[in-house]
């Protein structure tokens, strides 16, 4: 589905990614980590085409992404951001957004399809009861469903997510994460989502890739990427992983100073 | 907050628009009753109070039109572009740059040889003079940046206005007059063929910028948003910034300085009818041109015979109903209507 060969690419003279090879298969809940600043969120810029490769490419469905222009891309990939804009906007008016690439040259009003589209979305993301809500006036929990709502009124094959649970209690961390899990296996949605949480990582994507100062310091099942020694030498942290024993994936716990001094002392 | 319905609003922003028409057709030194008004016209006799009508009032109001319907237009699409609900058409420095080519022309006295054209020509060309360098300075690998226009359209407004202030500091009597005149703005304009070119601009601009409605409304969301909603926000933020600068570049040349319309009447139709674009910029358009109309029957009667400056009534007027609307709707714990 997504595949970047060799991809450099960076803001002005700085090259954030250096030489990534990535391939995300149709149908995969495919999830990105690492330490802030290790070019994550660039990644996900490169498969919208905001920022463009210095060298290499990337390949969305086998055609080279640099011959698509910005309203077929935005036909296949729906991009749920860090961003929250404080608009004076009804969710529904929100919603209906994300219809703007299907819009024909003189078109200035969404038909019918349109409406029972998004009308559709926000009863996947269950937030039919808020359309008339504004914006600005829900919680973050609600903006990051209306956001994930907008993604779907666009129809993607493909959802990527930037951080969606940040900010957000364990409530609305298990719902955002459920729903586009639901959206992943019923719908056949392909997921590429940066994540800072490692556990919310390894219990949800099918595969990690972990970056690491602008590439990709390794890739695989959770299990493979979230090894102790590899998570301790690119985040410079002590850890301890052990296996969630509903799930059996891998549980990443972090070690405090104050641990590890007593640890040292008693050994 | 519940915006009010588009089948309210559009309606009465029209009859907005013809009273104020009406009002401004019958109102004037003369004193033709409204009743007559019409009888006069179609009848279409040479009499004196037709020509009143036709050669005198009738062109105000076509240019009030325009230039309003204009200055509002440009205030919607670069607040909207800009995301910044204080940025209004001259915060660019477009009219500072008219200005500067205005005066020059009055000190050279250009218009002794083309009596007509001379001050709207310069007037247009001192606001390219600014345009055309500002767009180019902020283009950096074919990506306009939007912050470097606003801080260099800030500049290059003081920098003109410092230039206009020296030209007066050396300029004649009767000079400074005129220049000051100009600055300070009027819809009095003999030549129809001028009025009827920024009646057509402005127009077909209108009809233009609602083909950018829908991107409009996503570039609200931020140009990163935009570009995931399949915008190609760099070919529509270029657009979208020469054509607000064309409408304000011909109306300041023309009529010279009239301010607060870009700004007031943007911020009134968003907090009456909400973000979306495919209303603001009918609603505005057309408020536009009613409130500059209004604004200048009510300069050249309110102590006639002698006329202020429109720029006077559109500050005044147009600066106290938007607190008076502000301030309703801070009492009723609403939230603003600004982006």
């Amino acid at each position: 589905m997504i595949d970047i060969k060799g991809l450099t690419c960076g803001y002005g003279e700085k090259m954030v990614l250096r030489d990534i090879d990535l391939s995300v298969k149709k149908g995969q809940f495919f999830g990105i980590i690492g330490p802030n600043g290790s070019g994550k969120t660039t990644v996900l810029r490169a498969v919208t085409r905001l920022v463009k490769p210095v060298s290499g490419s990337v390949f969305l469905d086998g055609t080279d992404m640099k011959n698509l222009n910005f309203s077929e891309i935005a036909k296949k990939v729906a991009v749920v951001s860090q961003s929250m804009p404080l608009l004076a906007m009804t969710v529904r008016e929100f919603v209906l957004l994300g219809r703007t690439p299907y819009y024909n040259k003189l078109q200035f009003f969404e038909k019918e399809e349109d409406m029972a589209i998004a009308v559709k979305v926000m009863e996947m993301t269950g937030i039919l009861h808020l359309q008339g809500a504004l914006m600005s006036e829900m919680s973050a929990g609600e903006v990051q469903l209306a956001f994930i709502a907008r993604g779907l009124a666009q129809q993607p094959q493909i959802l990527l997510l930037d951080e969606p649970t940040s900010h957000l209690d364990i409530t609305h961390q298990a719902a955002v994460l459920d729903l586009v899990k639901r959206l992943n296996r019923h719908e056949k949605l392909t997921v590429m989502i940066i994540l800072h949480d490692l556990n919310l990582a390894s219990e949800y994507c099918d595969s990690l890739a972990l970056m690491d100062n602008g590439k990709i310091k390794k890739a695989g099942v959770p299990e493979e990427v979230l090894d102790y020694r590899t998570i301790e030498e690119v985040y410079k942290t002590v850890v301890v992983v052990r296996q969630n024993p509903l799930s059996m994936k891998p549980f990443v716990m972090i070690v405090s100073e104050e641990v590890k001094k007593k640890c040292e002392k008693g050994s | 907050m519940k915006h009010r319905k588009m089948t309210f609003l559009l309606p009465a922003a029209c009859v907005f628009l013809v009273a104020a028409a009406f009002v401004a057709i019958a109102s004037g030194s003369a004193g033709i009753p409204l009743r007559r008004v019409f009888t006069i016209i179609f009848e279409g006799k040479a009499t004196p109070e037709y020509s009143i009508l036709m050669d005198i009032r009738l062109p105000r109001i076509i240019l009030g039109f325009a230039v309003g319907g204009a200055l509002s237009l440009a205030g919607v699409i670069l607040q909207g572009m800009f995301r910044n609900p204080l940025v209004e058409p001259y915060t660019l420095g477009i009219s500072g740059g008219a200005a500067l080519g205005a005066s020059v022309c009055i000190i050279l006295k250009l218009h002794n040889f083309l009596p007509m054209t001379a001050l709207p020509v310069s007037g247009f060309l001192g606001a390219c003079l600014v345009i055309l360098p500002l767009y180019f300075l902020n283009m950096r690998r074919s990506v306009l940046h939007m912050q470097g226009i606003l801080l260099t359209g800030v500049m290059t407004s003081f920098i003109s206005s410092s230039l206009v202030v020296l030209i007066l500091a050396i300029s004649r009597t009767e000079e400074l007059h005129s220049i000051v005149f100009w600055i300070m703005g009027s819809l009095e304009e003999p030549s129809w063929v001028l009025i009827l070119i920024v009646a057509a601009v402005s127009v077909v601009c209108f009809f233009l910028s609602y083909s950018f409605a829908p991107s409009m409304n996503a570039l609200s969301l931020g140009e990163e948003e935009a570009a995931h909603l399949g915008i190609d926000t760099e070919r529509t933020k270029k657009q979208l910034f020469l054509m607000a600068s064309l409408l304000t570049g011909i109306s300041v040349s023309l009529t010279g300085i009239i301010g607060f319309v870009g700004l007031i009447v943007p911020h009134f139709v968003r907090i009456m009818a909400g973000y979306d674009h495919r209303r603001l910029l009918v609603l505005s358009f057309i408020t536009g041109a009613g409130f500059l109309i209004l604004c200048d029957t009510i300069a050249r009667t309110v102590i006639a015979p002698i006329e202020l400056p429109v720029g006077v009534i559109t500050g005044i007027l147009g600066g106290s109903v938007f607190i008076y609307v502000l301030s309703r709707r801070f009492m009723s714990g609403r939230s603003g209507g600004a982006l």
